[in-house]
């Protein structure tokens, strides 16, 4: 079983969440900040439609947390890493963390760890593309694009015209044993 | 696919190699942060095994360690049942009873790290052994140049000195020619070995080295320590020949050409102190690409797993 969601689809997700983040802060300044992979280049995408608004001060900044997995026991060889780049002062911003998909949580709460090293932002929101479900800790999304009902056991492939150079999502059942 | 221990340079391929490498980019990234430590290797420990001497290597890996959130434990040869007469392989079975994640060591006898690393499931990271092997230092030079030539192949290293002693001059020349680095060598007849990779240029004489138009002049340290003969009549005779004076600063100011050394300095043997001001001169940023390298072989390695 196989189902696939198309580049409008995920268009239009990528509109909605800016929507709602300028309906809620049209005018404060506010810092996105992606997570690699994937979750950079829908930051991207958002900030691009927020920047349509003059005079807004918007920040933009890219977080890799490999480092911060806690998982490293279950893998045989450990992910490689890419540069972070936040290129604002984390003390006292109002963040919007932005992924692809948001599943079990985990790489939230390690993205949350690896920006607490940058300083104390004063607030931080979460925007994420997909919410799937099943989440494995307390985390909850501020903004969704698209919202899927999959099981767990369930695969959910982004790929994203910058990063695999095609926009698709495709939800992969798994078969029963 | 990840390794268990990292004991000589040669072991690796040009993909690892590249690998590592990169790797070390977004590490040394992490300096620039307040916070320079990252969890990725919470509760883990790391042993130094330091049967030698050294200030610079050994607080590198520390610092590379704790970055890591590794625990370090120094296991103080000086003091210990090493000095006792406890054999090598009880020290690593006691070692072993402790469960260490990583074991660096550094020891005079070339090739007892990989013996360690066969009695033990830790990962065995080499510091240094004889005059075998250095593995992190050729990784920090390679990313050291790197950093200045994106594209290293092509380019020309002059390796000045003491090459017959130096596991440093092994290490980082066989990684140097990995990446398709035009290597050569310039010192003593006494102190160039003879015999060795071919393709390796040898100079006695400065001049002709220099006629060889290098684009880093990497100076090794006069290793007074290691050397039970004397390969060369005086210190200052070495300087006079070899050493980095104010007039061979200039021409290599002139010319815009980067100078390295591994450390520590033997000032007014190897280099006078103007050229501690170079402003082309790379040594800090050895030191500091040393920590950011060795985080990197630290994350990479798994323990664990076959030697």
């Amino acid at each position: 079983m196989e189902h696939t969601l198309t580049a409008e689809d995920i268009a239009a997700g990528v509109e909605r969440l800016a929507r709602a983040i300028r309906e809620k802060h049209s005018g404060h300044p506010v810092a996105l900040v992606g997570i690699r992979s994937r979750g950079d280049e829908v930051a991207e995408r958002v900030l691009t439609l927020l920047s349509e608004e003059d005079g807004w001060d918007l920040s933009f900044g890219v977080l890799d947390i490999s480092l911060y997995r806690d998982d490293f026991e279950h893998l045989r060889e450990n992910p490689s890493i890419q540069e972070s780049d936040i290129p604002f002062t984390v003390d006292g911003a109002h963040i919007i963390l932005v992924d692809d998909v948001l599943f079990t949580g985990r790489t939230i709460r390690a993205a949350l760890d690896a920006l607490s090293d940058y300083g104390r932002p004063a607030k931080v929101e979460l925007a994420v593309l997909i919410d799937r479900g099943h989440r494995e800790m307390p985390i909850q999304p501020d903004y969704v694009g698209i919202t899927l009902d999959t099981r767990r056991l369930d695969h959910v492939f982004v790929s994203l015209e910058g990063t695999d150079g095609v926009d698709r999502i495709q939800i992969v059942a798994k078969e029963k044993p | 696919m990840a390794r268990k221990d990292l004991l000589d340079i040669s072991a690796l391929d040009r993909e690892e190699i590249e690998h590592l490498l990169d790797q070390s980019i977004p590490f040394k990234e992490l300096f620039t942060r307040s916070v320079k430590k990252v969890p990725a290797l919470k509760g883990k420990s790391v042993l130094m095994l330091f049967y030698e001497p050294s200030t610079r290597t050994h607080s590198s890996f520390e610092v590379a360690a704790k970055r890591l959130s590794a625990d370090v434990t120094n296991f103080d040869v000086a003091h210990s049942s090493i000095a006792k007469g406890e054999s090598v392989r009880e020290t690593v079975e006691t070692l072993q009873a402790m469960r260490t994640d990583y074991i660096i060591v550094r020891h005079k006898a070339s090739g007892l790290p990989g013996t360690i690393a066969r009695l033990t499931k830790a990962s065995v990271i080499n510091a240094g052994d004889g005059a075998h092997a250095h593995p992190t230092q050729g990784l920090l030079d390679a990313f050291t140049i790197k950093e200045k030539f994106p594209d290293p192949a092509g380019k020309k290293v002059l390796i000045i000195g003491d090459i017959l002693h130096s596991r440093v001059a092994r290490s980082t020349s066989t990684i140097l020619k990995k990446l398709g680095v035009d290597v050569a060598y310039l010192g003593p007849g006494s102190l160039v070995p003879r015999t060795g990779p071919e393709n390796i240029r040898r100079f006695t004489d400065y001049k002709e080295a220099m006629a060889w138009s290098p684009d880093v002049v990497y100076l090794l340290r006069v290793q007074m320590e290691r050397q039970d003969v004397q390969y060369f009549p005086s210190l200052r005779e070495y300087h006079k020949l070899y050493g980095i004076n104010d007039a061979r600063l200039d021409e290599i100011r002139k010319r815009g050409l980067y100078l390295m050394h591994p450390g520590p300095v033997n000032r007014g043997v190897e280099l006078c102190d103007a050229v501690m001001d170079y402003e082309r001169s790379l040594i800090n940023d050895q030191v500091e690409n040393g920590i950011a390298v060795r985080m990197a072989v630290l994350y990479w390695l798994k323990p664990g797993g076959e030697s």
